[in-house]
């Protein structure tokens, strides 16, 4: 054994010798490749478990102001499946303005704070459905590995052309009702979705290491929770009007409010 | 043994490494290949932004997404070394990049993939797998090209491609790649312009893979849900190499005008044309007088012509997906102004129509010299039929130059034209009588003799007027001679001759055979 030993770290200095020998590009590469392993290899990933006796929460609402950008009407002629699924034509949705002064349809996230937490991988898909000619929800949230399950529930093709750029993106053809399932490698914010066949149709995915997101609806509110005590950078993203971050901390069983507010520029 | 295993293990690590060194000096070689040939175009960060991208539709490769549209793995992921490898060898027929095979040695490919490959960190980030298990295609049969017919129509390709597969489907006006430039849903029957080659393979390929980056999904996830077999699959891919020509088009000098006795054709698509065989002729945009136009809609006419001694009649078939004026290609057009050079005022589109013109000299030339190409010049007019889809008219005109186009006299109209849209096709036949009232701006057609002709073509939805045309170079169209008497007598003659004369070598053998025998 131990001269197995010996011969093996003479073997290893004979490597070393050659890792400087190899030169500069080399080297670099030997580095890099080393640092890839360091991290692959590290500390077995621990799945965070919120203690849910000193629990925070992270609140909020997301309000507007200015006028908001008059929606147009859909001319959904050329798809007569779909025109015929609406009374009055479908209106564009990429600024909704809620009746209480809110905005709709933000995605509010824990962009940092979170440290080396891992957190396990929901085992339900995320939804994203195609009917009427429109996605719904048209922005949404799911974690990096998690199942994301694209429905086609109005029988007639649609490509599901997922344009990412820190994730490979996909571009997947559904002519008939059908499910597909795919997923992203690494957290991207966000994964815009486009139908080529409809130019109308978009939607939005935020896709995180964690579960803490929440996407703004018809009261404009959001609510991260049970968040481990702690200072965070919480994100707001719109799909017009961009992003917004604020800081925050929270205390043990500590519940915090975050309100952000998005304006139309003046014309 | 077990001793010996690390130090083997570690050699063979060493190994490695000091290939992958050697490898990092090679790609001192594939920069300095790519600086040379590829930077002009690709930009020399491989953003696709070269100085040469404003004059190219389809626009170079962004080298930096890591999107590929041509591999052999799936939707989405990312090409192998011998993906990237054969689109620098075989280019990518229908854009700009030509094929290097002839220029490059294997090495020196390899060397311009590793270096392309770093412009993507995906490359290092996740690596490309395994290709795809392509199988082989069924046997070729009626049943299955009816059967591909109908997938065709079921999963909806007919949306982007339309329904005779020449590109103008509903979408076709919306598509835009993932970068927002304006891309054309493929003709589908030009497959010599298919991005990853026109073979029943490539296409299947394509349907299984989709062309990452554009708006063609992968039709993978069909097979694995059970809604289509594999068998199927290859049915559509038969089924849609079949609308392009069995042989890719030769291009050919002259077009041939049959003589027929009695009518000619009264519309394009009157029966007596299918007899008839049609010759293409490639069209490019026109890129001598500005403003230049580098993103011609129309690359091809098939030209069709016949005469009766009397009058004269050509059918020129062209593909387009728009029948212009149409509003619904407003937006195409202002993001094709928006993307080609010379940079125009995008938010400016119009609604104009599409045309054609055919050019002849004015009076066929005695000598080899032709007029200059683009509406002659002033020593050597031209005389020009201008047809145009809206209103949909033909005249006669004269013209010494670029944008000189004049109307001859009312008196003169000898020229009638009918012309047929159907699904993203031009048909439009023109008549007129040989004889010529005035043969100093009237051509007079002679048969017998080959007289130059030309085509310019013009979509309107694409923006394209004026000096933004698609031109072609002088052919020559010749009217067939009545056949005369001594084509019949020839040949009866000459078989007559050598029945007797081989009669005679025959008869003179057997004599001496006689004589030989009896001595």
């Amino acid at each position: 054994m131990s001269e197995r030993y010996s011969r093996f770290s003479i073997a290893l200095a004979f490597l070393l010798s050659v890792f400087v020998a190899a030169g500069c590009g080399g080297g670099e590469q030997a580095e890099q490749a080393e640092e890839g392993a360091a991290a692959d290899a590290g500390t077995p990933a621990q799945t965070a478990v919120v203690d849910q006796a000193t629990a925070a929460t992270v609140s909020g609402s997301v309000m507007f102001t200015g006028t908001a950008p008059e929606a147009e009407s859909i001319d959904m002629s050329d798809e007569a499946t779909c025109a015929e699924k609406y009374s009055t034509p479908k209106m564009t949705e990429s600024v909704v303005v809620n009746g209480n002064g809110t905005l709709r349809n933000v995605f509010v996230y824990v962009k940092e704070g979170l440290g080396e937490m891992t957190f396990p991988v929901p085992t339900e898909p995320a939804v994203l459905d195609q009917a009427g000619c429109w996605y719904t929800p048209r922005v949404f949230g799911l974690q990096v590995g998690q199942d994301l399950l694209i429905k086609n529930s109005d029988g007639l093709l649609h490509n599901i052309n997922a344009k990412a750029t820190a994730n490979r993106g996909f571009n997947i053809s559904q002519p008939v009702v059908m499910e597909t399932k795919r997923s992203f490698r690494t957290p991207e914010v966000m994964v815009r979705f486009e139908c080529d066949v409809h130019g109308w149709m978009f939607a939005y995915a935020g896709v995180l290491t964690h579960p803490y997101y929440a996407v703004t609806g018809a009261d404009g509110s959001f609510t991260l929770e049970p968040l481990p005590p702690g200072t965070y950078t919480i994100e707001a993203w719109h799909e017009v009007y961009g992003t917004q971050t604020q800081q925050i901390t929270v205390g043990a069983n500590e519940s915090a409010e975050v309100s952000f507010t998005f304006a139309q520029p003046a014309a | 043994m077990i001793k010996g295993r690390p130090l083997i293990a570690v050699l063979a690590l060493a190994n490695l490494v000091a290939m992958s060194s050697a490898a990092a000096q090679d790609n001192e070689r594939g920069r300095r290949l790519y600086d040379r040939w590829c930077a002009e175009c690709h930009g020399a960060e491989g953003a696709g932004d070269g100085s040469a991208a404003a004059y190219m539709l389809p626009q170079p490769r962004d080298f930096t997404l890591g999107l590929y549209q041509i591999r052999t793995t799936g939707n989405g992921e990312l090409p192998t070394d011998e993906d990237l490898a054969r689109i620098i060898r075989l280019g990518m027929p229908g854009s700009a990049m030509p094929g290097w095979r002839t220029k490059f040695n294997d090495a020196e490919i390899a060397d311009l993939v590793a270096y392309i490959k770093g412009f993507s960190r995906f490359f290092e980030q996740f690596g490309a797998p395994e290709p795809l298990d392509f199988g082989k295609p069924p046997r070729l049969t009626d049943a299955g090209l009816a059967e591909g017919r109908k997938f065709y129509e079921e999963i909806e390709c007919w949306k982007c491609h339309g329904d005779a597969g020449r590109g103008d489907g509903p979408s076709a006006p919306t598509l835009q790649d993932d970068l927002d430039f304006p891309i054309r849903a493929a003709d589908l029957t030009e497959n010599w312009n298919y991005n990853g080659g026109g073979s029943v393979e490539d296409i299947y390929r394509r349907l299984r893979t989709g062309l990452d980056g554009s708006p063609m999904p992968a039709f993978s996830d069909l097979l694995d849900s059970g809604f289509m077999t594999d068998e199927q699959l290859w049915h559509v891919a038969q089924y849609v190499r079949s609308l392009s020509p069995a042989q890719t088009p030769v291009v050919r000098e002259v077009v041939a005008a049959r003589r027929i006795d009695g009518e000619l054709p009264a519309s394009p698509d009157d029966s007596a044309w299918n007899a008839i065989n049609a010759s293409f002729i490639p069209l490019v945009g026109q890129i001598i007088q500005e403003p230049r136009w580098f993103a011609p809609t129309v690359d091809g006419l098939w030209v069709r012509a016949l005469h009766n001694d009397e009058e004269l009649a050509l059918r020129v078939d062209w593909h387009d997906p728009s029948q212009s004026p149409d509003p619904d290609w407003l937006d195409w057009q202002k993001w094709v102004a928006g993307t080609m050079a010379p940079a125009q005022d995008s938010s400016q589109a119009a609604l104009l129509p599409d045309q054609l013109l055919v050019q002849f000299p004015v009076t066929i030339p005695t000598g080899r010299e032709r007029p200059y190409f683009l509406f002659g010049d002033s020593r050597r007019p031209v005389y020009i039929w201008h047809w145009q889809s809206d209103p949909d008219r033909a005249s006669e005109n004269r013209a010494t130059g670029l944008s000189t186009l004049k109307p001859l006299s009312a008196g003169a109209e000898t020229l009638t034209s009918a012309a047929v849209w159907d699904r993203g096709e031009w048909r439009v036949q023109f008549r007129r009588r040989l004889a010529s009232e005035d043969s100093t701006t009237l051509l007079e057609f002679r048969p017998g003799i080959a007289i130059p002709i030309a085509f310019f073509a013009w979509d309107g939805s694409n923006g394209e007027s004026g000096t933004r045309a698609a031109v072609s170079s002088w052919y020559g169209i010749y009217l067939e001679q009545p056949t005369p008497a001594s084509v019949y007598v020839s040949p009866v003659v000459a078989l007559l001759l050598t029945a007797a004369l081989g009669l005679m070598v025959v008869w003179r053998a057997q004599r001496r055979e006689g004589a030989l025998q009896s001595s």
